[in-house]
C-alpha cells in the first residue's frame, strides 16, 4: 500500500490504520486515491469489503500494466525552494518528491529504500505536453489545476498555501499512477525517465522536439475550419466533453458558494458557546448545563473544517474530469483535424484531376487563370501543353499517395482514438459513481456528527 | 420572603384596600376580617377597580396565600384554560384592525359558566397588562408582543406577523392564567368573559386622566430623589436583570444570525440538485446515480427548509419573549425603588416636622402674633397644636408608605422566584426542543444519503461490481 494512500487515509479520518503487505488495487479500475473512502464506525464491514475488492483488483493484475507491475509510484512529499528563475530573478516554487519501487521487493516484506527524485509542476507540464503531442489520439490524463480555482472564501488561493500543496501533491500522485495504468502510455520511454532519471530528462524530453509540435498542436486546435464527413461519433464526443465541462463547472461553483455559506452557519454557532458560558457564570442551578452546552456548541463549530476539507476532496475528483473533459475534447479536435486535412487533399486532387480533363478535352469548365490568360494572350501551344498534363499526371499520381496516406491515418486514428474513448468512458462512468458514492459517505458523516452534537447538547440543557 | 406581620394598628376610617384589590374567593385561608384594615385608601396610588373591590386581606395572610399556592402549583390543578385563535380582520370606516378568538373553560366557581367566547384587540391585550401592572407594580407582568416590528418593515396584516402575534397573545394570557395572583384579578376575569360593550364601559372605569397624571409626576419625582439605601438582595437582583438582559439579548441575534445564515446556505443548495439533474441529461449509465444524488440534495433542502422554520416559530419567539421580560424586570425593580423612594421621602420629612417641633419659639411667630393682638404664649399654643396635627398626618402616611413599601418588597421577592422558575423552565424547554429538532433534521437527511448508498449497492450486486460504500 503507498504511503501516500495511507497518509491520505490517516489524515481524513485519524485512524491509525496500516496496511501492510497489501497490493496497492489494481488501477486499470481507476480508482482514485481518494475514492476510497469510509464510514465512521462501519469500519470492520468496509475492511472486509476493502480486501474482497482488492482481491478481485489483485487477480486484474494480471491484466494490468507491465510498468506497474514492476514499480510502486509515489509522490511522496512536497518542499519549498528557492532558487534563481530564467530572468535571473530571486523565485521560490515547490517540488515534489516521486518515489518509486520495485513491487517484488515490497511483497517479500523487505521494505528496501526506494528510488526518488525532485521535480517540479512545470516539469510535470513539460511531461504531459510531450504526451499530448505524442499520442494525440489519446485521452491524456490531467494534471492537477495550475491555480487554485472554485475556491470559497476561506480556502486559499495562493499556491504556496500549504493545504493547496498537499491537494496538488495528491493530484500529481493521481497524475502519475492514471499514466502508469494506462496500457499505451505506460510504456513510454520518456515517462520512465521522468520517474528514473532526475538528471538529463529535460534535454531529453527537448530532444525529442516536442516543443514545436505543441506549439503547432496548439494552434492547429484552436483554428477555425469546417470537415464535411466528421465521424458522428467523435462529434458526439465532443459535444458531450462540452457539456460535461460546462455542466462539471457550474457544479462546482454552485458547491464552492454552498460551503462557504455552510461555513458561516456552523461558525456562527461558536458564538452560542460564547454567550453561554457568560450567563452560565450568573445562573445558579442553570449554571452547569449551560456552561457544557456551550462546549458543545463549540465542538459544533469547529467541526465544519474538517467536513469541508473532505469536500474538497470530492472537489478535486470533479475537477479531474473537469480536465479530462478538455483532453477528450482535443483528441475530438484532432479527428477533425485529420478528417479536414484529409477532405483537403482529396478536394485538392479532384480539381487537379479536373484541370487534367479540361486540358485533355480543350474544354474549359472550371474558371483559372491561365484559361483568363489564355484567351486574353492566346492559346498555349502544344508543347506547352504537353508540360503542363506531365506536371498534373505527377500532381495527381503525388495527390492521389497523399490522399492514400492521409485516408489511412484519418481510420488509424479513428480506430485508436475509440479504443481509447470507449476506455475512457468506461473509466469516466466507475470513477464518477464512485465519487457520488463517497460524497453520499461524506453527508452521512457529517450527518452523524450533528447528531452526536446535538444530542450531548440536548443532554446539558435538560441538567439546565 | 420576609415574614414580617403588618402593623395592624392602623386606624381604620377609610373604606377599600389599595393593594391588592379583588382577591377571588377561590384563594383558601382568606382572612376576610373586614375590620382588619392594613391599607387605608391611598389617593397616590389608584385602584382602578375600587368600585368593584369585595374582599380586604391582611398582606400577611396574602403573602402566605401566595407561597402557599407556589407549591400547590402544578398542572394537575389547573382550572382555567385559554386560548387565542383565529385572528380575523375588521374595517371600520377609521381603521383596520385584527381580532382573536379569546375561549376560556373553567372550573371556577367565580365565573358564572365554565366556557366563554370573546374576541379581543391587540389594544384590550394592552389594556389588561396595564391595569395588572398598575395593580401590582412589583409583580412580573409577562411582556405583551411588541406594537409593531420595524425592522424588516413586516406589514401589520402579514400572515406570518399575525400569526406570532396571536401565538405570542396565547402565551401572555396563559402566563396570567397561572400566576396565583393575577388570574384571580377582576379585570382578567372581565377580559375573559365581558362582551365588548361591557368591556369597553369597564374600562372607561378606570382612574380619571389627572389623577394617572398624578401618579406619574410623582414617580418621575420619586426616581429623581433616588433610592439611598436599598437593601443588598434588590441590588443583586439589578445586577442580574443587567447581565441577563445583555445575554439574552445576544443570544436572540446569534439565533437570528444563525436563520439568516441557514437561509442563505438553502439558497445556494437549492441550486445544486438541478444541477446534478441537468449533468444526468448529458449521461447514460451515470444519469441513474446523478438523478438519485439530485432527488437527495432536493430533499435535503427541503429539510433545511423546515428546520429554518421551526427556530424561527420556536425558538427565536420565546427568546424574544424573554428579552422584553428583561425589561419587564428592569421597570419592576425601578417601580420598588420609587416606592422605597418614596418611603425615604417621607421619613425625612416626618424627621424635619418633628425637628421643627422640638425647636424653641420663634422670634417671627411671636412678632406676627403680637401684631395681630395674640400674647406670646397662645401663638406658641397654637403653632404646637398645628404641628401637632401634621405630624400625626404624616406619621399615618408614613405608616401606609412602609406598609406599601413591604408588600411591594415581600411580593416581588416571591414572584421574582416564580419568574426565575419559570425562566428556567421555559428556555430550558425551548433549547432541549431545538436541539431535539436538530437532531431530527440530521437524522433525516442520513436516511436520504442512506437510501441512495443502499440503491448504489443494489446496483452494483446486480452488476456483479464491488462497491465501496
Amino acid at each position: 500500500m503507498s504511503r501516500t494512500r495511507e497518509v491520505t487515509l490517516c489524515s481524513l479520518y485519524s485512524l491509525p490504520v496500516v496496511f501492510v503487505g497489501i497490493k496497492p488495487p489494481e488501477l486499470k479500475k481507476t480508482i482514485s486515491p481518494f475514492a476510497l473512502n469510509f464510514q465512521l464506525g462501519n469500519f470492520a464491514d468496509i475492511c472486509i469489503e476493502y480486501c474482497d475488492s482488492v482481491d478481485q483488483n489483485l487477480q486484474m493484475v494480471e491484466k494490468g500494466t507491465s510498468l506497474l507491475k514492476k514499480m510502486e509510484i509515489s509522490v511522496a512529499e512536497a518542499e519549498k525552494r528557492t532558487g534563481k528563475n530564467a530572468v535571473n530573478m530571486q523565485e521560490t516554487y515547490t517540488v515534489y518528491l516521486i518515489e518509486t519501487r520495485p513491487v517484488d521487493a515490497a511483497s517479500e516484506g523487505t521494505n528496501p529504500v526506494p528510488d526518488s527524485l525532485w521535480r517540479r509542476y512545470s516539469e510535470f507540464e513539460q511531461l504531459r505536453n510531450y504526451l499530448l503531442v505524442t499520442y494525440p489520439f489519446l485521452v491524456v490524463p490531467p494534471l492537477p489545476e495550475k491555480r487554485a480555482e472554485f475556491v470559497w472564501h476561506k480556502l486559499s488561493a495562493d499556491n504556496m498555501d500549504p493545504d493547496f500543496v498537499e491537494r496538488r501533491r495528491v493530484g500529481l500522485e493521481n497524475f502519475l499512477l492514471r499514466v502508469a495504468s494506462h496500457p499505451d502510455l505506460s510504456t513510454d520511454k520518456i515517462f520512465y525517465s521522468f520517474l528514473t532519471e532526475e538528471n538529463g530528462w529535460k534535454e531529453t524530453v527537448f530532444e525529442t522536439g516536442f516543443q514545436a509540435k505543441a506549439d503547432s498542436r496548439l494552434k492547429a486546435l484552436n483554428a477555425t475550419f469546417r470537415v464535411k464527413n466528421p465521424d458522428k461519433r467523435f462529434a458526439e464526443m465532443k459535444h458531450y466533453g462540452d457539456e460535461l465541462q460546462s455542466v462539471i463547472s457550474q457544479l462546482l461553483r454552485v458547491r464552492a458558494r454552498a460551503a462557504d455559506r455552510l461555513y458561516g452557519v456552523y461558525k456562527v454557532h461558536g458564538n452560542y458557546g460564547r454567550v453561554f458560558s457568560e450567563w452560565s457564570a450568573i445562573e445558579k442551578e442553570m449554571g452547569d448545563g449551560l456552561q457544557s452546552a456551550g462546549h458543545h456548541m463549540d465542538a459544533y463549530a469547529a467541526s465544519v473544517d474538517d467536513i469541508l476539507e473532505e469536500e474538497e476532496h470530492y472537489a478535486d475528483q470533479l475537477k479531474e474530469y473537469l480536465f479530462y473533459a478538455d483532453a477528450l475534447r482535443a483528441v475530438c479536435r484532432k479527428h477533425e483535424l485529420t478528417q479536414y486535412e484529409l477532405e483537403m487533399a482529396a478536394q485538392d486532387l479532384t480539381s487537379k484531376k479536373q484541370q487534367r480533363e479540361e486540358l485533355a478535352t480543350g474544354t474549359i469548365r472550371t474558371f483559372s487563370l491561365k484559361g483568363m490568360t489564355s484567351k486574353l494572350f492566346g492559346q498555349e501551344t502544344p508543347e506547352q501543353r504537353e508540360a503542363k498534363l506531365k506536371m498534373l499526371e505527377t500532381q495527381i499520381e503525388e495527390g492521389e499517395e497523399l490522399v492514400k496516406e492521409r485516408n489511412g491515418e484519418c481510420e488509424e486514428f479513428v480506430k485508436s482514438a475509440w479504443v481509447d474513448i470507449e476506455r475512457f468512458k468506461e473509466q469516466k462512468d466507475h470513477d464518477l459513481r464512485e465519487a457520488l458514492i463517497s460524497y453520499a459517505i461524506m453527508q452521512i458523516s457529517m450527518c452523524k456528527k450533528g447528531i452526536q452534537v446535538w444530542n450531548n447538547a440536548k443532554e446539558c440543557f435538560s441538567k439546565m | 420572603m420576609s415574614g414580617s406581620v403588618v402593623d395592624n394598628t392602623v386606624s381604620s376610617g377609610n373604606s377599600s384596600a389599595a393593594i391588592p384589590t379583588d382577591i377571588s374567593g377561590q384563594i383558601l385561608d382568606l382572612d376576610e376580617d373586614d375590620d382588619l384594615e392594613v391599607f387605608s385608601k391611598d389617593t397616590t396610588l389608584t385602584d382602578g377597580s375600587s368600585l368593584n373591590a369585595s374582599m380586604q386581606t391582611s398582606s400577611a395572610s396574602m403573602i402566605n396565600q401566595y407561597k402557599f399556592e407556589e407549591e400547590e402549583e402544578d398542572a394537575d390543578t389547573k382550572d382555567i384554560f385559554v386560548t387565542v385563535d383565529n385572528p380575523e380582520s375588521h374595517v371600520t370606516a377609521i381603521e383596520t384592525y385584527i381580532t382573536y378568538r379569546v375561549e376560556t373553560k373553567t372550573t371556577r366557581s367565580e365565573f358564572d359558566s365554565s366556557e366563554f367566547e370573546v374576541r379581543r384587540r391587540y389594544q384590550d391585550f394592552l389594556w389588561l397588562k396595564g391595569r395588572l401592572e398598575e395593580a401590582h407594580p412589583t409583580l412580573i407582568v409577562h411582556p405583551l408582543p411588541e406594537k409593531f416590528v420595524m425592522k424588516g418593515m413586516v406589514e401589520r396584516f402579514n400572515e406570518d406577523f399575525i400569526e406570532t402575534r396571536r401565538s405570542a397573545l396565547h402565551k401572555f394570557l396563559n402566563k396570567i392564567a397561572e400566576h396565583p395572583i393575577f388570574s384571580s384579578s377582576e379585570d382578567f376575569k372581565i377580559f375573559l368573559t365581558a362582551g365588548s360593550g361591557e368591556l369597553t364601559s369597564h374600562k372607561k372605569q378606570g382612574p380619571g386622566f389627572l389623577s394617572r397624571m398624578g401618579e406619574t409626576v410623582k414617580a418621575v419625582a420619586a426616581a429623581v430623589r433616588g433610592v439611598r439605601s436599598r437593601p443588598q438582595e434588590f441590588t443583586d437582583m439589578q445586577e442580574y436583570v443587567e447581565a441577563f438582559s445583555q445575554k439574552i439579548s445576544s443570544i436572540d441575534k446569534v439565533t437570528q444570525r444563525i436563520v439568516r445564515e441557514q437561509k442563505e446556505y438553502l439558497e445556494e443548495l437549492k441550486e445544486c440538485g438541478p444541477t446534478y439533474a441537468l449533468w444526468s441529461q448529458s449521461e447514460e449509465e451515470l444519469a441513474e446515480p446523478l438523478k438519485n444524488v439530485a432527488g437527495c440534495v432536493d430533499k435535503c433542502c427541503k429539510e433545511t427548509d423546515e428546520q429554518v422554520k421551526h427556530l424561527n416559530d420556536h425558538l427565536i419567539p420565546v427568546l424574544h419573549e424573554y428579552v422584553l421580560c428583561a425589561d419587564t424586570l428592569k421597570a419592576v425593580l425601578r417601580r420598588r425603588d420609587n416606592i422605597q423612594a418614596d418611603f425615604e421621602a417621607k421619613t425625612e420629612a416626618l424627621a424635619t416636622k418633628k425637628a421643627d417641633r422640638d425647636a424653641d419659639s420663634k422670634v417671627l411667630s411671636l412678632a406676627w402674633g403680637s401684631l395681630v393682638g395674640r400674647s406670646p404664649e397662645e401663638v406658641k399654643q397654637q403653632k404646637q397644636q398645628k404641628l401637632k396635627g401634621e405630624i400625626k398626618e404624616m406619621r399615618d402616611e408614613l405608616d401606609k408608605t412602609e406598609d406599601r413599601l413591604e408588600w411591594a418588597n415581600n411580593a416581588l421577592k416571591s414572584d421574582w422566584t416564580r419568574w426565575q422558575k419559570g425562566m428556567r423552565t421555559d428556555l430550558r424547554s425551548a433549547f432541549i426542543d431545538t436541539a431535539e429538532r436538530n437532531v431530527s433534521y440530521y437524522e433525516k437527511c442520513l436516511a436520504v444519503w442512506e437510501s441512495f448508498l443502499q440503491s448504489q449497492r443494489t446496483d452494483a450486486e446486480g452488476n456483479g461490481n464491488v462497491d465501496f460504500s
